[in-house]
This record gives structure tokens, sequence and C-alpha cells, in this order.
């Protein structure tokens, strides 16, 4: 307990500092201070028992702050919270080495919303009780505009007002759905309002399928907007357009993932039943998610752009796979989360430390960098391939998983898989992959391979084809990736090919995580096989109370 | 002022026990005139302690409150509503502390400019005007007194004396032709509404023929048993709520807010966008339990009067927004602000005595901590010796001033209800109140409304620490008094630690909620067996 605690207020105290100290030492203690906090998540890492039980811990409540408003301090996680909090302990520090020499206004600052955003980040995946995720949640939200407003690129003001007001109104409408569900249970068993998850997940379940519907639709329309899904996305492409490279790379590699974490942790287990009857329409927003910003990452020349797409896309994938509702498909939904936290933040970074040095990130303008910077091209193709799910790389393994998932969650089809979705979801949302081959690989051919081409204005090289004899003011002015920045990508590298040739140690940690996300959903579905026809209220409501035995049984 | 305290609680033991719990607006009004009679003074000694009676006045009466107001002797004195007094003396005493300390050095600024400008001639007993702290504290005592009222006419007497003060305060503040128009618009429509508030008693009056609220309230039971509440009963509930809903600047009686906080000076603007509120919202939960609500919560009040209710919330939260969204000045935006929220704040009490009333409490409590905290920031700043109005103005102020910009942000968030701060938790009770007594579609559009509003609160925080300084913005510093710059402090970092002392706050809400009607009542009617 002391540990969770120290990992929400460490940060805090690390960010306290920064603002206090001059503006040169800010970067040390700001990385200082991010460090300490990994050291403390490794060793909450090493003490977390529950590895392999799919349980939380320590689930103790601290203090009694706000138990006036039914909020219990009580923190705890399970392996997949623990997975995402290594990941933003990792990345923070990560992201702060790679803004060294980037950011040269108001440093204090800086450094100090990435330490508020982390202790947020952290109370998210902590809590136990739906408003103190929600506190995370929504806070993160504060130091991400200001590092998006204040630190970004040209365009960032709209960018940073757009991200403010679709996070801010997408967080409120889960809100209402969490109230709503609070609310009820208030009324409804007589006690004092609760909005502890235990409490809200038991309750939710027992609720008719109508009821059920709309607060899927509350709650998990909120954290679509986060994920994002296809109609409210706009905001993403923008703020990591303009964002500075830390903050993309912390905006991809760890805000997004709370929504995605949302929908995992809250909004499937909260309403089952409607998440079942809507599972058809996120479904078809995914899948216009996937194709269609496949689609726009093709003729999409802003490198930064391009990968903000992409994201969307394959956080797209993500939750298609966790709506097919079978094992297999929640664990490569979940094991997605931190992969795609991993080599997207990895692409950020390596797209940051190009456009530090060539200040523009247009393909069109500036290509062929394998030349000058063979050693970022290294970097920037192994990202870039696990990304594209190169078998061997930690992408292959968690895409593989979700389109296995995807295609055997067909409930008519006896694998051994139930679930929803089915073939044809799977053969659409495989298209995304040759999609993605085809974006990746133009990416990387105009930009990393082919002629060397750089910006005219500021350093040399007017004739593209023949940079390499005249680029001598160029090949002085643009160095190859410096150690700092090495050392900022090489976490995630490895972690990716770790992840990608020995996947087993992290799936074992997923899998009863996954089984008990999906274990509602398992005699959801095969009470509607046994009778297709969807069930009454009251059917259900009788269903859900008898059902823990034959639940458990299902899933072994 | 303290060593006077013991003398009137001594004074006060021998009368009755309702003379007994006015002893904190007793010590208070001895303050007010102390205030009046000092500001009169040559010596500039003591004008120049004039605010620091007041403050020193606020937290006498609030030690006074403290040790008479006990629930024994507050059922004593058959209160409607017992510990209601409690937590409002309390809310009007810290929160009016830091109005008197925003407003210090305003007053003087505004006749210096008007000697400097040759419009005004210089007039040494001016320079501190002792008259400006007395009415605030005059208006704060009418804001006390309305929570022991028991009659109409008590609660009528104790909401002009909330009211009159103002006018004056709106008018003197500033010391400028806007101010005056905006007393005159203040007055004349506060005039008006005053009027239908006081119609809307005649009529109650007339449908019950007593004017006792506990009286009253037996009267509306017996007929809601037969046949139901007359509709002239209705009507008066009807012009009362509407003359009230120009206190809460509700919807419709919304349009002057605007107009009148631009024209008064900003430390003005501040009390009278939260003082005004308390003042309503008491008067409102005082009227409104006599026709509904009992403590069991199982009566609710007449269905026209909570349609008028939820429209004029779903009116007010939503007009308040929009009007807020188009604005470039500061005061405007914060003046819709302050009638969004008291749309907000109407939701609470669509809820009911049981989850709502204390919801509505609580609120009033996160806005005035919340609303003094940016109001005082912009009060803490000025552009060439004028007050600063322009959203403009506070581009890049964390250069300029750095403390008030923290404190401006803050007090923004605040408002906009970003956890952990203290308006969050004000905005979840009042989304729990809306949920627990079913009022869905109210629960949605207050979040929606909350959207919106998080996109202009923004620029109050956008302004001072995204942008970089313009020209324009060249002139603007910190007021020569430190105290402004101290009260936007003291309460943004109010809005950070309170909080941490949100079980109590919710608590010391829920008691002030309680109801003694029913019970009362019920002694009445087994000692009349």
């Amino acid at each position: 307990m002391t540990l969770a605690v120290l990992l929400i207020v460490l940060p805090l105290i690390g960010a306290v500092l920064c603002l206090g100290v001059s503006e040169r030492a800010a970067k040390t203690v700001g990385l200082i201070a991010s460090l300490v906090v990994l050291a403390a998540a490794t060793l909450l890492a090493f003490e977390f028992p529950a590895w392999t039980t799919g349980t939380f811990w320590p689930n103790e409540e601290g203090w009694k702050l706000f138990t006036a408003f039914g909020v219990e301090f009580r923190l705890g996680t399970d392996a997949v919270g623990m997975l995402l909090i290594i990941l933003t302990a990792v990345l923070i520090p990560c992201s702060m080495l790679v803004s060294f020499s980037a950011i040269t206004q108001r440093q204090r600052g800086f450094y100090a919303q990435f330490l508020f955003m982390e202790s947020a980040v952290m109370l998210a995946f902590l809590a136990r009780d739906v408003i103190l995720f929600y506190i995370g949640y929504e806070f993160t939200l504060v130091p991400l505009f200001l590092i998006v407003a204040i630190w970004g690129g040209q365009d960032r003001r709209p960018a940073a007002i757009k991200l403010w007001v679709y996070s801010f109104v997408g967080s409120v409408i889960s809100l209402v759905g969490f109230i709503y569900l609070a609310a009820g249970h208030a009324t409804d068993t007589g006690t004092p309002i609760n909005f502890s998850v235990q409490t809200l997940v038991e309750y939710g379940q027992t609720l008719p399928a109508s009821t059920q519907w709309w607060v899927f639709l509350a709650i998990m329309g909120g954290f679509a907007v986060k994920v994002p899904f296809v109609p409210v996305h706009s905001w993403l492409p923008l703020a990591h357009g303009e964002a500075p490279t830390a903050g993309s790379v912390v905006l991809a590699g760890v805000v997004i993932k709370i929504g995605q974490y949302g929908a995992l942790r809250f909004a499937f287990p909260m309403a089952p039943e409607g998440a079942l009857a809507l599972a058809p329409f996120f479904a078809a927003l995914a899948l216009i998610g996937i194709l269609g910003m496949s689609l726009v990452c093709w003729v999409q020349n802003d490198v930064k752009r391009l990968v903000a797409y992409s994201s969307i896309a394959h956080m797209g994938l993500a939750l298609l796979a966790m709506f097919a509702f079978n094992v297999v498909g929640m664990e490569g939904g979940i094991l997605y989360m931190v992969n795609h936290g991993l080599s997207t933040a990895g692409m950020f970074m390596c797209i940051g430390i190009m456009y530090e040095r060539y200040h523009t990130k247009d393909m069109e303008v500036v290509g062929g960098l394998m030349q000058r910077m063979p050693v970022w091209s290294v970097f920037m193709v192994f990202f870039a391939m696990a990304s594209l799910a190169l078998p061997g790389l930690n992408g292959f393994v968690s895409e593989f998983l979700c389109l296995m998932g995807i295609y055997t969650a067909d409930a008519g089809m006896k694998t051994g898989f139930p679930g929803i979705l089915g073939p044809t979801y799977a053969f659409l949302a495989a298209l995304a992959l040759i999609l993605g081959a085809l974006y990746v690989l133009r990416m990387l051919q105009k930009f990393v391979f082919g002629p060397l081409r750089e910006p005219s204005h500021g350093h040399g090289g007017h004739d593209s084809h023949s940079a390499h004899g005249h680029g001598n003011h160029a090949a002085h002015a643009i160095q190859d990736v410096n150690f700092r920045e090495i050392l900022a990508m090489a976490p995630l590298a490895i972690a990716c090919i770790v992840i990608g040739v020995w996947p087993k140690p992290i799936l074992n940690v997923i899998e009863p995580c996954a089984a008990s996300a999906v274990a509602p959903y398992v005699k959801l579905i095969e009470r509607d096989l046994a009778n297709p026809p969807r069930a009454t209220a009251d059917e259900s409501a009788t269903k859900t109370t008898a059902a823990p035995a034959a639940d458990k049984g299902a899933i072994q | 002022m303290n060593t006077m305290t013991p003398a009137i609680l001594a004074a006060s033991t021998n009368l009755g026990p309702k003379f007994m719990l006015i002893a904190p607006e007793a010590v208070l009004f001895v303050g007010a005139v102390l205030c009046a009679v000092m500001g009169l003074s040559h010596a500039r000694a003591f004008r120049a302690m004039v605010p620091w009676i007041a403050v020193v006045a606020l937290i006498a009466t609030f030690v006074t409150m403290l040790k008479v107001w006990t629930p024994e002797a507050a059922t004593a004195a058959q209160l409607p509503m017992p510990m209601l007094g409690k937590y409002i003396i309390a809310l009007l005493c810290v929160v009016g502390v830091g109005h008197v300390l925003a407003s210090i050095g305003s007053v003087d600024r505004a006749v210096e400019r008007q000697v400097a400008s040759g419009t005004g001639a210089f007039d040494p007993v001016r320079v501190i005007q002792g008259e400006f702290y007395a009415f605030l504290l005059l208006s704060l005592c009418g804001g006390m007194l309305l929570c022991h009222a028991t009659d109409l006419v008590w609660l009528f007497l104790a909401f002009e004396l909330c009211s009159l003060p103002t006018y004056v305060l709106v008018a003197i503040g500033r010391g400028a032709d806007r101010s005056m128009e905006a007393a005159i618009k203040y007055f004349f429509l506060g005039a008006m509404s005053t009027a239908t508030l006081l119609l809307g008693f005649a009529f109650l009056y007339g449908a019950t023929g007593t004017l006792e609220l506990s009286a009253m309230r037996e009267s509306f039971q017996m007929q809601a048993q037969t046949g139901g509440i007359g509709s002239v009963a209705i009507v008066g509930m009807l012009l009362a709520v509407i003359g009230i809903c120009f206190k809460l600047a509700a919807v419709p009686m919304h349009f002057y807010a605007p107009d009148v906080y631009e024209g008064a000076s900003s430390p003005v603007a501040a009390f009278i966008s939260f003082v005004p509120k308390v003042q309503g919202f008491v008067t409102l939960i005082v009227l409104l339990g006599t026709v509904g609500w009992s403590a069991n919560g199982d009566s609710s009040i007449p269905p026209v009067i909570a349609a008028v209710l939820w429209m004029i919330a779903v009116l007010t939260m939503t007009l308040g927004n929009i009007g807020a969204l188009l604005q470039r000045s500061a005061k405007r935006m914060l003046a819709y602000s302050s009638i969004a929220n008291s749309g907000y704040m109407l939701v609470g009490i669509l809820a009911g005595p049981t989850v709502g009333i204390d919801a509505t409490l609580l609120y009033l409590l996160t806005y005035g901590v919340a609303n003094l905290a940016t109001f005082g920031s912009l009060a803490a700043i000025e552009r060439n010796g004028h007050e600063v109005d322009s959203i403009d103005d506070l581009a890049g102020l964390r250069v300029r001033a750095p403390m008030v910009a923290a404190a401006l942000a803050i007090g923004a968030l605040s408002l906009t209800g970003i956890p952990p701060l203290l308006g969050f938790w004000g905005k979840l009770d009042l989304f729990v109140a809306s949920a627990e007594s079913h009022q869905r579609t109210l629960l949605v559009i207050m979040a929606l409304n909350s959207g919106v509003a998080a996109f202009y609160y923004l620029r109050l925080v956008a302004m001072p620490f995204v942008q970089e300084p313009t020209p324009r913005t060249q002139g603007v510093s910190p007021v020569p008094s430190v105290w402004p710059r101290l009260s936007a402090l003291i309460f943004a970092a109010g809005c950070i630690a309170l909080p941490f002392f949100a079980n109590q706050l919710k608590g010391e809400a829920a008691a002030a909620a309680r109801t003694d009607l029913d019970k009362q009542a019920t002694v009445a009617q087994s000692v009349e067996k």
C-alpha cells in the first residue's frame, strides 16, 4: 500500500521540486524524480503477488478523505494495470531524456507537467474506485493541454483546445454513466452512495438489459473519445501533430491507453448485456477506423500525423479484438495496449529526434536519411516494423492474437472460443494489415531509404540528388543520434524484442485477467445460443444471479 | 471587538432563545457601525484601520456563532432548519473576510484616479471609504439573518437588508460613470424583483392566512390532503420564486448581471456574484420548505413549481454558458458563468431535501471559494492604473504577476470542475443528487453544460500561462496593495486544500440541510393533545 501511494505522491513531489529549482537544473531534477518513480514501480512489481491470479492487490483502503461522497481511497491493481504502470514509469524518463535538447523554453514547467501527468496516470491505473479513477483520468488533461499549448508546434493552440474540449466532454459523459450506476445502486439497496468498482460491477450486471444498454453507451461513449473511435477521433492527429516529441510519446504511450483500460476495467464488466447489444455498433466503428485511418495514412506526408492516424487504426483493432469477447481476443487486445505503447512511442521519439535536426516533418521535404543518420534509421525501421507486426517483434504477437480472437469468436462455430464477431470481421480487420504494410513501407521508402533529400533552407544541399558531395555544411550540422537519445530509445527497443521472441511470460500474466474480463460474457453468449431471441429483462436478472457456478465451468 | 463579544453574550443570555441566536449578527452589526464611524475620522491611521475592523468583526462573528449556535439553542428557537444558520454564517464569515481583503485599496484608488483626472475634487475624508466596508458587512449581516426567519416578515426584512447595501456597493466601488449606470440598473431591477417577491408573499398570506412559516406549512399540508394546494398559493410561490431569481441571476431575471458586473469594480463584482446567491438560495430553500419537503422527503413540492424550477434551471445553465462563450470581457464572462452556476445549484433544489439541499449548500461553498479566487485575481491586477477587464489583458500574466496568474488559473480550473480541486466535489455532489432523485435529463443537460463551460474557463488558464505577453499587456501589474493578491492566493490554495476536508464540509452541509418543520409540527400536535 505504501508503495502504491508513493507511486502517486512521488511524482507530485518531483513536480513541485521541478517548479522550485532553477531553469537549468529542472531537467536533472525531473529525470531523477521520474527515475525514483521507476524504482518505486519496479519495487511494486517485485512485491506484486497477483501476477498470475488475476486478482487485485493491494486493494486496501487508505485515507478516508472522501467517504461522505461514497468515494473510497482504495488502491489496487491487477496484472494488466501493473504492466501499464511499468510502461508509464519507463516512458516518462525516456520521454524526458529525449527532450533535453529540444526544450529550451520554460523548462521548469515542462518537466513539472510530465510529473503531474505521471502522478495522475498512476492514480488512474491504481484506483479501485471509479471517482478516484476519474480524478486521475481527468487530471491528465491539464498537463497534457499545457504541454501541447505551450511547447507545441505552429498550430498548437487550436490543437490544444480541441484536445481539451473533446476529452473533457468525453470524460464527463463517462462520469454520468458512473454516477447513474452508483445512484441506482444507492436507491435500489437503500445504502449510502458508493463508487467502489467492485460494488458497481456487481450491481451493473444485475440490471435489466435495456438499462445496461444506456450505461454501456455512456461509459464506453466517453472512453471512445480517448481511445479514440472514429467519429470522435479528430482531436488526436491534431494533438499529435502539434505536441512536442515527449508529449506525443506520453499521449500515445500512456494517455490514450487509459481509454482502453477504462473500457476493459469499467465499461465491459459493468454492463455486459449492454456491451453485447452494442458490440456490432462499436465493432463497425472500429472497422471504419481501422480501414479509413489506414487509407488516410497512405496519403499522409506529415510523418507525425501519419503515425497518429496509424495509432487510431491500431487502437481500433485492439478494441475490436476486445469486443470479440473471448479470451484470446481479450488477451490480444490487452497485449496490444502495451505493444502499441512501446512501438508508437518509439516511432514518435525517432520522428522527434529527426524534427529537432531538420525542423520539418514533411516526407516530401526530407528523406533518404539512411545516408545521413544510419543509427537513427535502424531505430526508425525497427519501431516501424514492430508496429507493422513483423514476426519476431512484439506487434506480431498481439496482432496475431487479436485477429485470431476476432476470427474464432463466432458463437455458432463451436471453435472452443465462444464470442461474437467472427471471420467476416477478421477478414476486414486483416485488410488493415495489408494497408499497414503499404503505408509503413511507403513511409520508410521515402523517409529512410531512397535518395537523400534535405530541406534547402538552413542546412544546405540544394540539389537533393547530389547531396552527398555538396552537403558538407549539412553533414557537419546534422549529427546522428547521440548517446542520450539512444539511451532513451533503447529500453523500448529491448522490450519490443523481448515481448516479440518470448511472449510466454507476459501472456501468462495477461491470461487470468482476460479470462475474468470475459467471464460474464461467456454465460450471456451461451444463454443467447440456447434461446436465440434476446431474453427479456426479468430472465436476465434471474440468470445473472444464479450463474456464478456455471460461469466458472465455462472458463475451464 | 473581541472584548465586546462576552458582553453581548452576557446580555443575550437573559433574552429569549431567538435573541440568543442573533448574537453573531449583533456583533457584525456593531462592527458595521464601527466601520462607518471610523471611516469618518480625520486621522488617516483610523481610516486605514477600517478594513481590519471589518475583518476582526467577521472573525468575532464567526467565534460568537460557534459559541451560541448549538443544536439545543437552534431547536429552542424553533427555526425551520436549525443548523442552516451555522453553515451559512460560517460560510459568509470566511468568504466575507476574503471579499474584504480583496477590496482593500480599490475604493481609494478609484478616488485617487478621479482626483488625478480632475473629475472629482480632492476630499481627505473620502480617501478611505468607511461606508464601503460598513455596507459590505451589513449585506453579509442580512444574509445571515435570513437563516433565522420563522415568518415571512423576518424573511423579507433580512432579504432587504442583504440586498440594499449591494446597490450602494456597486455605486461607490469604482467611482466611474459606468458604475453609477450599473448601480441604477441594479437598483431599479432589484426594486422590481423585491416588489415581485413581496407580491408573492402577499398571495401566500392570502392563501394561508398566516405569516408564520410553520403554520403556513401546516395549512399547505391540510390543503394538499383536501384537494390540493390552491392556485392562489401556487401563483404566490411562483411570484416569490421569480423575485428570488433576480438575486440568483437566474432566467428570466438574469439580464442585468453582465452589465452590472462589468460596471462594478472587480471586488464588488466578486461580492455580488456570491452573497446574493447565498441570499437567494437560503430564501428559496426556506420558502419551498413550506409547500413541500418533509424531513423524510416523502412529500415533494407541487408539480407546477417543480416544472417551473426545472425550466429555470435548464435555461439558466444553458443560456449562461452560451453567453459566456461569446464574451471578450473577463468580467462579463464571469457574470455569465455565475448565471450558469446558479442553474447548477437549482438542480440541487429540484433534487429535494434528502439528497439535494446539502448538495446546493456545498456547491455554494465551492463556488464561493473558487469564484473569489478568480474574481479576486482580477481585482489584484491593474493595467495603467485601470481595472483589467478584457481577457486579452491577461495574456502572459505569469510573467507580470506569477502568483496572481496561478490563483486565477486554479480558480478557473476549480470552476470548471477539474478533479481533485474543490469545484469538482461540489459538482459531483450535484450530479449524484440529480441522479438519485431520478432527474436523468437534468443530469445529462448539466453534464453537457459543464463541457461547454470547460471551454470558456480554459481561456482564464490559457491566457496567463500559454500566451506570451503582448504589447497591450505592457502596463499590467499587480495593484499596489498586497491584500487583494493574498486573498486570491489564499482562496486558490483553498481550492486545493479544502478537498482534504471534503468529508467534514459535506457533513456540515448535510446537517445544515436537515429540517425540523415536521418535528415541530408533531411536537405541537402532541402538546395540543
